[in-house]
């Protein structure tokens, strides 16, 4: 789901620290360093990486085309292979059947059977080009926050990995707790009152 | 602070509590909603409630759709013990209309509409056409996070016990 769609789902974050300078030239390193690659050629089943805003199958960082106004904007493209169970069924059996021929057994170990479907699974791997998936995202340094387009969990949690290691930085989300302690402006002795807060019961 | 996994769970209630007295708020007191945002026309529920009851150990959950979603359907299950989860919310500025999903265990934003933007036909279009996204995503944010200070600084006080839960009991038993 991207910015301009006419429907989006956000979820917001607190940037903790900031990026010592020069500041763009540590985003820049950070974006190319962490890009997404293709893994259409090999047996990798799923990759993420940074990707950019308008144009997310050719990832292209440069000339700071990741500035926008105030805004740092890119997005975070996570591509999977899945292939249907029943492929997967459909080729294994082949391969079982090809084997015991091969060793005029009538059974296989568990073992061989296990190697078998990985071997079926990588094969079918390079054969299978993998869905992307992307999230854009909007970061503005000045204030230390930034909107991530999806409320996936899985998605979330990619994205706080992949900042974390791109940028040497953690993000913090936004949920009640986070929200009241970092951005409520409460003074010490609220946020200790905060910790003490129990459910209320609002009927007698 | 607290580990991230511990308070999301420990503290989810808080988002619960918003919800449902951001409800109360905006049947009974609109001057809250028009300190939060001076260009605020109104603030409504749209068309999805969702509430939940816990009680003898087990969850009951309650959703409530359709335009100008069924409000005593919900007052009962209020009576009945449960508090809000989720809401589907109408904001109004000027002639302009935003809405979506506020979902009280994260404070996450769904599908959320704004008003319309120009149309991106050139490449050129879409730097400014994303300002303005930003502009009008940023009034939703700003108004939620001005409600949710407002909710923590009376929650964190007496206030909370002395008026404001009298008030929403009677709200609820009226």
């Amino acid at each position: 789901m991207g910015i301009l769609s006419s429907s989006v789902s956000v979820t917001r974050y607190k940037v903790k620290s900031n990026l010592e300078k020069p500041v763009l030239e540590k985003v820049y390193n950070g974006l190319t360093q962490n890009a997404i690659q293709e893994i259409d050629d090999n047996h990798l089943e799923k990759i993420v990486g940074w990707t950019s805003f308008e144009n997310p199958y050719i990832p292209d960082f440069e000339g700071s085309s990741f500035v926008i106004g105030p805004y740092l904007v890119f997005s975070m493209r996570l591509d999977r292979k899945s292939i249907p169970p029943k492929v997967i069924q459909k080729h294994y059996a082949i391969e079982m059947a090809r084997q015991l021929e091969k060793s005029g057994r009538k059974y296989l170990s568990r073992n061989e059977k296990k190697s078998i479907k990985d071997h079926v699974i990588d094969v079918l791997s390079l054969r299978i080009p993998a869905t992307p998936n992307i999230y854009d995202l909007i970061w503005n340094m000045e204030e230390s926050w930034l909107w991530f387009f999806s409320n996936l969990k899985a998605a979330n949690e990619e994205l706080e990995t992949l900042f974390s290691k791109s940028f040497r930085l953690s993000l913090v989300r936004l949920f009640p707790y986070t929200t009241a302690d970092l951005m409520s402006g409460l003074s010490d002795a609220d946020r200790d009152l905060l910790l003490q807060l129990s459910p209320t019961k609002f009927t007698e | 602070m607290l580990d991230v996994a511990v308070s999301y769970n420990q503290y989810k209630f808080l988002g619960y509590e918003f919800l449902t007295w951001l409800w109360f708020v905006m049947e009974n007191q609109q001057e809250i909603l028009k300190e939060s945002d001076k260009e605020l026309v109104s603030l409504d529920i749209g068309n999805c409630i969702v509430l939940e009851n816990n009680k003898n150990d087990s969850t009951e959950s309650i959703t409530i759709k359709g335009d100008k979603a069924g409000l005593e359907e919900g007052i009962l299950s209020l009576q009945k013990g449960a508090v809000v989860t989720e809401l589907n919310l109408i904001y109004k500025a000027g002639n302009n209309e935003w809405r979506f999903n506020i979902k009280g265990e994260s404070l996450n934003i769904s599908s959320l509409k704004t008003p319309e933007t120009g149309p991106v036909e050139t490449k050129e279009d879409i730097e400014g056409i994303l300002l303005e996204k930003v502009f009008l995503y940023e009034k939703i944010f700003v108004l939620m996070n001005n409600l949710y200070k407002h909710f923590i600084s009376l929650r964190v006080t007496n206030r909370w016990e002395k008026d404001v839960v009298p008030s929403i009991r009677k709200w609820i038993a009226s």
